[in-house]
């Protein structure tokens, strides 16, 4: 491995420049005569757009232009898409209203573009919207989903009756109906899994740059896949074909799934720039984000598990529905049907799952994917149906789950899911470990002696990542392939760039993709860069989510890696008149084995473009690309064991340990993996006790600031016990599962286990705030 | 933001007059609360004078059985200060549960009683102790001083000064704190004076701001213990109910959050 290879804990290359203050984000650019646009947005949750008075405003100083969303229309700029195309269960596709990047004619939630002010600054641009009058004509909002469902329910879109998206099933019912009529025992839940708030640090930001002389756009944007906007931004919208649109997603502050989707804001700055001849940005703030960046989750769901006699699990039926806010968002209907229901089986042996999932319209931002997308809100019912049951049959939580755990694989699940490998026993017992879990009943008793209510809570979570095969997402509805591209540049004096269609925006892999460079040439990881982000200077790739950068990103690079060797190889056998099968590669240095005959790397790539004496009929140069189609999803998985102490006086909950042993398959980097995990956590808590995007029953935003919406702080968690066992992946070469939300995934039913556990009621909703923990308690 | 034109007063007076020859103004302290609200544009003063490096408002200074914490002084100053912390612990242990480092680094006593905050920390300190608020122009008992949510009894470019505290036989305070803001969800502040008054505030919990508590006066005048508390009920009607708490939980929260800071007190 060597001090910079796979393994090693290598410092992140990309802090020097984030922590001295130097990153380069879309708002630190600046082009020369460049405007600002400022949204007028909707403050009605449904409201008819009668008329836009531009009058006062196009007359103050400094602006340029006052757009609309009629404006779109005429210039026949396409809606906004949803790439996933989903099946009802009888057999209609889904039910989708149309979105335009301004609303023309209707508004349905709040927030909601209508116009856009393009002026000589932001301020300026804010002070002429405000000389904008909008007309509206506010129409009946619905908020909740259980009223949007109902009859005489205010109707979102015409082309959606009864505010229904689809109503999709998996699995086989008839098997679920035979097991539950043998069942020993049923138990049921009903859980909610609160709608969040993203909140990536950086907000959303764009800028336009037309040229008109060559006919040309260039958009920089807050975007977790540069390529994947530039697709859907010239193939559905009509703005620009794809060779002359670049788009340049440069440090970005965060994204956590948010950034993956293309807005209505980066449409209206390149579609205005054109307008008005000259680059406009838009940096969205706080306010904004509440209100437009994609929120997550948002589930209703009952859910019921059959066990047999001796407690194994024979049957799952389970009907969820799923918010969509107002409209469908870029990959909004693959969130709760592919990314969730597939992944009802958890790590555990069930013979027979059924899973219905109603897509419901509501006057509330679009939902779509947010850090695990689909695998919270399953892994969240799994193990909050576990701890349950454990606690319904009176059999030790742990043990109920070794007693289902699937320990054969490959293993096909009911869910289309076949899981590759793990060792669930391994995880569930290094936790257990960790935490004392044996002790756990003294230290329970030592505690209510002193007045302490303490709860232990488990969570076994499995996730698919590395997403993902696409002729399997192919074949269930995706738009597009989720391969991942590389290509390796050797310079002539053998330092390397890695050009990659992944997306960094904290992940580090300015870092992680250098090692795997170092652990295979033995070169320093400050010879090679990475490039991501242009697709200018890279060539076609999918991005980043969905924990996919190293199983299939990294993976890429390696498959581009190997022909470079090859050719590199044959360079050197060359040159030392040797043959290729003899050729080592060992720090750094192509080597005969068994002599002291070697070329140093830079040597071996000075002779490729030199090509004074290359072997007969060879190319000169070194450089090759990769693409790379996984042949399944991975399938990380670990279990996360929580015990915490509630205030019964306050409700207040504080943690005394939390630990994680998380099976990743090979980490590149474990520092890294590391972070993610921490931050995966605090999002997983987050949501358990803190984060909650609320609504009033009119569809006005009650959490639109950081003084209500509760974002976890360093002081609400607890510091992390790590640990990690490891299977290897075998889909890929490097054995690599992804990391990036498992934490995500797991967290959140550990904490609501570990908190019901105390409280001695198995009945509670997330967020756990202190309110609500004490209303518990004290219910009758 | 709105336009707006920035002064840095030097003296109370020059702050005073400054205010008087402008036609909307409005004075600056800490800006942690007229700052984000001016950038939401939810205020748009034609003028903003700065206190903030007045010397004379700035210190923590005991003489006698009285503590003086002059206006401008921001509220990690109060926390660290050995004087406050000799004087009053619990005053100074208020002044470090407020908000983040960046709010306390910034934020003052003045600004924060000038703004009335129901769920602002230090209304409850001062109407417990039964301070006197100091302004260029008179001082104003803080039972009289408070006048419901975000309105005091300051007049039309009144400044605040300094806020003076009789030195207490014993202090306490406890805070439940909101987990967004971190603000007062509820907090309570209980007092006993050197000659034997109980006096008790709360904060965060009442539709009309801080408010003394009758039921945990006379509770613990009778028995000076957290146990006193432990048959009180305090009347959900009035109080704030949001996502954040219902009325149940915050009337809750008054009683335990005083049991507390009467075991805190000592
Ligand atoms: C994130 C955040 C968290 C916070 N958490 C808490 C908390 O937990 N507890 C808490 O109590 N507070 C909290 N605050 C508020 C904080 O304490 C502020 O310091 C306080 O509200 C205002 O003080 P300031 O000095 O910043 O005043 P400014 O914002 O500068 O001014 C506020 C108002 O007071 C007026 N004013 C200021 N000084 C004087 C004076 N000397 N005479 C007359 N009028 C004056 C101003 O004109 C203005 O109207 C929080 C604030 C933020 C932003």
């Amino acid at each position: 491995m060597g001090v910079e290879g796979i393994g090693a804990r290598v410092v992140r290359k990309e802090d020097k420049r984030f922590i001295t203050g130097k990153g380069r984000y879309v708002d630190d650019i600046k082009l020369l005569g460049m405007t600002h646009a400022h949204f007028i947005r909707s403050p009605h949750a449904h409201a008819r757009v009668k008329g836009i008075d531009s009058s006062a405003a196009l007359k103050m100083p400094g602006v340029v232009a006052v757009l609309t969303g009629q404006q779109l229309v005429d210039d026949k700029v396409g809606n906004l898409i949803c790439g996933w195309a989903i099946t009802s269960k009888d057999g209609s596709p889904m039910k989708m209203g149309a979105w335009p990047a301004m609303a023309p004619e209707t508004v349905r939630f709040v927030g909601q573009a209508v116009a856009v002010v393009i002026a000589d600054s932001k301020n300026l641009a804010r002070d002429a919207a405000e000389a904008v009058v909008v007309d509206y004509e506010e129409l009946p909002a619905v908020a909740d989903m259980h009223a949007a469902i109902k009859a005489g329910a205010p109707q979102l879109h015409p082309e959606a009756p009864g505010n229904q998206v689809y109503d999709w099933v998996i699995g086989d019912e008839g098997a679920v109906s035979a097991a539950f009529s043998k069942a020993a025992n049923v138990v049921k839940l009903d859980v909610t899994n609160n709608r969040l708030a993203p909140n990536a640090m950086e907000p959303r930001a764009a800028i336009a740059d037309y040229d008109a002389a060559e006919e040309h756009f260039t958009l920089y944007t807050t975007s977790q896949n540069p390529h994947v906007a530039r697709l859907v931004l010239s193939a559905f919208y009509n703005i620009a074909p794809e060779h002359k649109l670049r788009v340049i997603a440069p440090d970005v502050g965060g994204g956590f799934g948010s950034k993956i989707f293309i807005y209505p804001e980066e449409m209206v700055a390149l579609w205005a720039s054109k307008k008005v001849g000259r680059p406009v940005k838009w940096t969205g703030d706080r306010t904004e984000a509440f209100l437009t960046d994609a929120h997550g989750r948002d589930h209703v769901t009952h859910a019921e598990m059959a066990f047999d006699a001796s407690n194994k699990i024979i049957g799952l039926k389970v009907k969820t529905y799923a918010n969509f806010g107002a409209y469908m968002s870029l990959f909004s209907s693959s969130v709760p049907t592919y990314l969730y229901a597939t992944l009802l089986s958890g790590q555990y042996n069930i013979p027979a799952i059924h899973a219905e999932v109603i897509g419901v319209y509501t006057n509330t931002t679009p939902v779509d994917a947010y850090r695990g997308a689909g695998r919270p809100e399953a892994s969240y019912l799994i193990e909050r149906l576990m701890e349950t049951a454990a606690r319904q049959l009176k059999v030790d939580p742990a043990q109920l789950r070794r007693t289902n755990f699937i320990t054969q694989f490959p293993h096909q699940t009911p869910v289309i899911m076949a899981y590759d490998t793990g060792d669930f026993n391994a995880s569930l017992d290094a936790a257990m470990k960790a935490i004392d879990y044996a002790g756990f009943a003294a230290r329970k008793a030592q505690a209510k002696s002193q007045g302490k209510l303490r709860g232990i809570g488990v969570s076994c979570y499995i996730e698919a990542c590395g997403i993902a095969p696409s002729k399997a997402v192919g074949s269930l509805g995706a738009g597009v392939g989720l391969w991942e591209s590389a290509e390796v540049r050797v310079n002539p004096v053998g330092t390397i760039e890695i050009l990659t269609g992944s997306h960094s925006h904290g992940q580090g892999h300015e870092t992680t993709f250098c090692q795997l460079v170092a652990d295979r040439l033995g070169v320093p990881i400050s010879q090679v860069s990475i490039v991501h982000g242009d697709t200018d200077k890279v060539q076609f790739g999918m991005g980043t989510y969905g924990s996919r950068s190293a199983a299939v990103g990294l993976t890429a690079i390696l498959k581009a890696m190997e022909k470079v060797e090859s050719k590199a190889r044959k360079i050197a056998a060359h040159a030392l008149e040797a043959s290729e099968a003899d050729i080592v590669i060992e720090n750094g240095e192509f080597k005969v084995t068994g002599t002291d005959k070697a070329i140093a790397f830079p040597m071996v790539a000075l002779a490729a473009y030199t090509a004074h004496n290359l072997p007969d009929g060879m190319e000169p140069g070194l450089k090759e690309s990769a693409f790379y189609d996984p042949t399944n999803f991975t399938f990380p998985a670990g279990t996360y064991i929580c015990e915490l102490e509630v205030d019964a006086g306050t409700g207040k909950t504080s943690f005394v340990n939390f630990v994680a042993a998380d099976d990743f398959g090979r980490l590149i980097n474990p520092m890294i993996v590391e972070g993610q995990v921490h931050g995966g956590l605090v999002q997983g808590i987050g949501q358990a006790l803190l984060e909650h995007a609320i609504y009033d029953a009119n569809g006005q935003p009650v959490t639109a600031s950081f003084m209500d919406y509760a974002m976890p702080r360093a002081d609400d968690v607890p510091s992390f016990n790590l640990s990690h066992t490891t299977t290897l992946c075998p889909g890929n070469p490097l054995g690599i599962k992804g990391c990036g939300e498992a934490g995500a995934i797991g967290a959140s039913a550990a904490v609501i286990n570990a908190i019901t556990d105390a409280i001695g009621k198995n009945n509670l909703e997330m967020p756990a705030t202190p309110d609500r923990v004490w209303r518990t308690i004290n219910a009758a | 933001m709105y336009q707006t034109t920035y002064h840095r007063a030097s003296s109370v007076d020059e702050a005073a007059s400054l205010f008087g020859k402008s036609s909307e103004a409005k004075f600056l302290a800490g800006g942690q609360t007229l700052l984000p609200v001016m950038k939401q544009r939810l205020a748009g003063p034609s003028d903003v004078i700065d206190l903030g490096k007045i010397k004379d408002m700035i210190g923590v200074e005991a003489s006698g059985d009285t503590l003086t914490i002059k206006a401008a002084t921001p509220h990690y100053d109060v926390a660290t200060s050995d004087t406050a912390k000799k004087a009053i612990p619990a005053l100074a242990y208020l002044a470090s549960l407020i908000g983040d480092p960046a709010v306390r680094y910034r934020g003052t006593i003045g600004g924060s009683i000038a703004n009335n905050d129901p769920a602002a920390d230090y209304p409850a300190a001062l109407l417990a102790l039964d301070a006197t608020v100091k302004t260029n122009k008179r001082s104003i008992a803080a039972g009289d001083f408070f006048k419901g949510l975000f309105t005091t009894a300051l007049e039309d470019g009144e400044i605040i000064t300094a806020v003076s505290f009789p030195v207490p036989a014993k202090a306490g305070y406890a805070k439940m704190r909101h987990p967004a803001s971190r603000f007062a969800l509820t907090a309570v502040f209980v007092a006993q004076t050197k000659s034997g008054e109980i006096r008790v505030a709360a904060t965060g919990a009442s539709q009309s701001g801080v408010m003394r508590v009758g039921a945990i006066e006379a509770a613990l005048k009778a028995n000076w213990s957290p146990s006193a508390l432990d048959s009180i009920s305090i009347p959900a009607s009035g109080l704030l109910a949001d996502i954040h708490g219902t009325a149940e939980y915050r009337a809750n929260l008054v009683k335990v959050m005083a049991q507390r800071a009467v075991a805190a007190a000592g």
